[in-house]
């Protein structure tokens, strides 16, 4: 479909200035034009490729290893549901019963209407919270069925459409080092000497 | 503790009675950002490491005995020593890929103190000379990244990060970025791959420490986020202080999660060292007794990788060296609780299934190994077992962690501990880790896999047609 848009291009370029090697950028420029378009088109991989420089099936070799990354349109709002050890203990698999019941899709399946895509995933760090949840990474705790049921209701409403953004979209906040702020980014071959306040070598940093 | 604003904002988190050395802000609304950061103590540890010499603040940290907080247990300013002399640039690289099963600390850590953590970098890279900071969250934990960059924002604009921190030549950058979902990128060198922008697959050993070749082939610092957030306590009230709680060889406190099957699941801020195992699972301070008052049957003591542990282990203390002379490991902070009414087959399979997905694929035995061990499982769980199944699964085991598997003693069938570690056939201990709950489960409940492999009556029977 699409390359990065004009901005989007340009954030890209402001997140690869802040590590030495243009490449360590990848995963969060992959990240970035997951949010543009819900999935990874190739258009948009290879976009990304092109701006750290280096091949798209490198792009895409990295991409694929990990599972956050979707190559197909999937649902606006991606469930997913813990069936790990602490939550299976609490009734995990009861809950994805529910709520493959209640979207009429099986694990792994979109509904009709492209709104939701239910995944069982593995230990969210939640453990204490059992069962729980994530739609499009935001948590859920101790979900029961109704809770699933009214969960389901309100996105579909849109009465939460400020809590929880589309598919794509992770965090909303991002790290802006204010001008003059930053100690400066250098290659690792640029940057052999000692840092100042270790050639200092003297009591404290001054 | 109570004071004003005071009230839980942080789910799962349990303020119990005891010292809070990395949980003390989390009752606060506002516990994430600078100003309550600030008027609570923050950014002090920073100011006094700043006024002493580099190495200064290494020996405290030395002293202190903080053990690494994310699995292995070692202590971090021992490792921290492992840097070779003069080959800048050194790197550090914060673990925030927590996602071993029934771990969860790291990710209440980032969200409720964000400061604390950053402050603990900036600490590390002082200290060591390290030139930039990696703060690498896990994919999945989008509040955790908002309430990072929303704290580096506000220690850039304040002068605690950056160019010339606090008026001194200290000057580092500490850039947040991000995972994509990826339990073997908790693994050190398998994080700095990923960091790379490669598949975060574990590098060959040796080098064993990314202190010698870490991230571009440089010196690098990994640490994990807990143990990182210990660091601007340690340096406000110093390393004598901190060694006066917890025990002798495992000083300060230590966030444990216990959940499964108990009245109170909770995440606690727990004395290292002194308290037991009882204390935890059973205390009015902790989790309070076996759900609907029934009784346990097992509990795992350090994440879904640790070996199992059963009601006759209940009086160890959380101490990272009896439990490995147990047969098990504290690992990451992890207790998980399962009660009488548990399946042991099916418990197995269910963290079995989690290696054999998340294995990266670049060790044979672990690659094989493990999807062989979720389908012996699986058909065992489903009926279909086989009367050889049992050895095959231990023998498929024994591919992987090869020789006597660490295991908790069993008096009743006459059999010892055997101490951790395990043996392993391959890189990284993601392979081995798949073995602890066969083995634990055969070793305890073989009666069980039998019961489920000879019972044929649990199979549906359909008539010809």
């Amino acid at each position: 479909m699409s390359r990065l848009t004009a901005d989007n291009e340009a954030r890209a370029r402001r997140i690869m200035a802040l590590y030495p090697r243009p490449k360590s950028a990848l995963i969060p420029l992959l990240h970035l034009a997951q949010s543009q378009d819900g999935h990874l088109t190739d258009e948009a991989v290879r976009h990304v490729a092109e701006l750290v420089g280096i091949t798209p099936a490198e792009a895409a070799g990295t991409a694929t290893f990990y599972e956050m990354f979707k190559f197909h349109p999937v649902g606006r709002y991606l469930v997913n549901v813990c069936t790990n050890i602490s939550c299976a203990l609490l009734g995990a698999d009861d809950l994805v019963a529910h709520a493959s019941a209640a979207l009429g899709v099986k694990p792994g399946g979109t509904t009709d209407d492209g709104m939701f895509t239910l995944e069982t995933v593995e230990c969210m760090a939640a453990c204490t919270e059992a069962p729980c949840l994530a739609v499009n990474y935001r948590y859920r705790l101790r979900v029961t069925p109704n809770d699933f049921d009214d969960l389901v209701a309100a996105i579909r409403s849109g009465d939460i459409d400020q809590e929880i953004p589309h598919h794509g979209t992770l965090a909303r906040v991002h790290q802006e080092i204010p001008e003059g702020r930053m100690a400066g980014i250098s290659s690792p071959e640029q940057a052999r000497a000692a840092p100042a306040w270790m050639a200092a070598g003297a009591e404290g940093a001054g | 503790m109570a004071a004003d604003g005071y009230v839980d904002h942080a789910p799962g988190y349990v303020a119990n009675e005891g010292p809070k050395i990395v949980t003390g802000r989390f009752g606060y609304e506002d516990s994430h950002r600078l100003a309550r950061f600030e008027a609570t103590g923050g950014y002090e540890g920073l100011l006094r490491a700043l006024a002493l010499a580099p190495g200064a603040v290494h020996q405290q940290v030395r002293d202190a005995i903080l053990l690494g907080r994310g699995g292995a247990g070692f202590p971090a300013g021992v490792k921290w020593g492992f840097l070779p002399p003069g080959r800048y640039p050194y790197y550090l690289v914060v673990n925030g890929d927590e996602s071993e099963p029934g771990t969860y600390k790291d990710r209440l850590l980032m969200e409720r103190d964000p400061h604390q953590l950053i402050e603990g970098c900036l600490i590390a890279c002082y200290a060591l000379g390290l030139s930039q900071c990696f703060l690498y969250v896990r994919g999945e934990m989008a509040l955790a990244q908002e309430r990072i960059a929303a704290a580096l924002n506000e220690a850039y604009e304040a002068g605690y990060a950056g160019r010339r921190i606090c008026g001194t030549d200290f000057s580092v950058d500490v850039v947040l970025t991000w995972g994509a979902g990826a339990y073997i990128v908790g693994e050190e060198t398998a994080l700095i791959e990923s960091l790379e922008g490669n598949r975060g697959m574990p590098r060959l050993k040796p080098p064993y420490f990314p202190a010698a070749v870490g991230l571009y082939g440089q010196p690098t610092i990994v640490n994990n986020v807990e143990t990182l957030s210990n660091l601007g306590w340690i340096m406000a009230n110093g390393a004598d202080a901190y060694r006066r709680h917890g025990s002798e060889s495992s000083p300060g406190t230590r966030m444990f999660a216990v959940s499964g099957h108990v009245r109170r699941p909770g995440v606690y801020e727990v004395e290292h060292g002194v308290t037991t195992f009882r204390e935890l699972l059973y205390g009015d301070n902790f989790a309070r007794g076996i759900l609907h008052d029934r009784e346990l049957k097992a509990f795992i003591p350090g994440g879904g990788s640790a070996p199992w542990f059963f009601p006759e282990h209940l009086d160890l203390p959380l101490e990272a060296k009896p439990v490995g002379a147990a047969g098990s490991m504290l690992g990451s902070g992890a207790v998980v609780v399962m009660d009488e009414t548990t399946d042991a087959v099916d418990a197995a399979l269910r963290l079995v299934r989690f290696f054999a997905r998340e294995s990266c694929g670049k060790c044979t035995p672990c690659r094989e190994g493990t999807t062989w061990l979720e389908r012996i499982l699986q058909r065992i769980a489903d009926g279909r077992g086989r009367p050889s199944d049992i050895d095959l699964l231990l023998d498929v085991s024994d591919n992987i962690s090869p020789g006597p598997y660490p295991a908790a003693s069993d008096e009743a069938r006459g059999l010892a501990a055997v101490a951790f570690p395990p043996r392993q056939t391959t890189i990284c201990p993601l392979g081995p880790s798949a073995v602890a709950p066969v083995v634990s489960t055969i070793r305890r409940f073989r009666s069980e896999y039998e019961a489920r492999i000879t019972r044929r009556d649990a199979i549906p029977v359909k008539a010809a047609s």
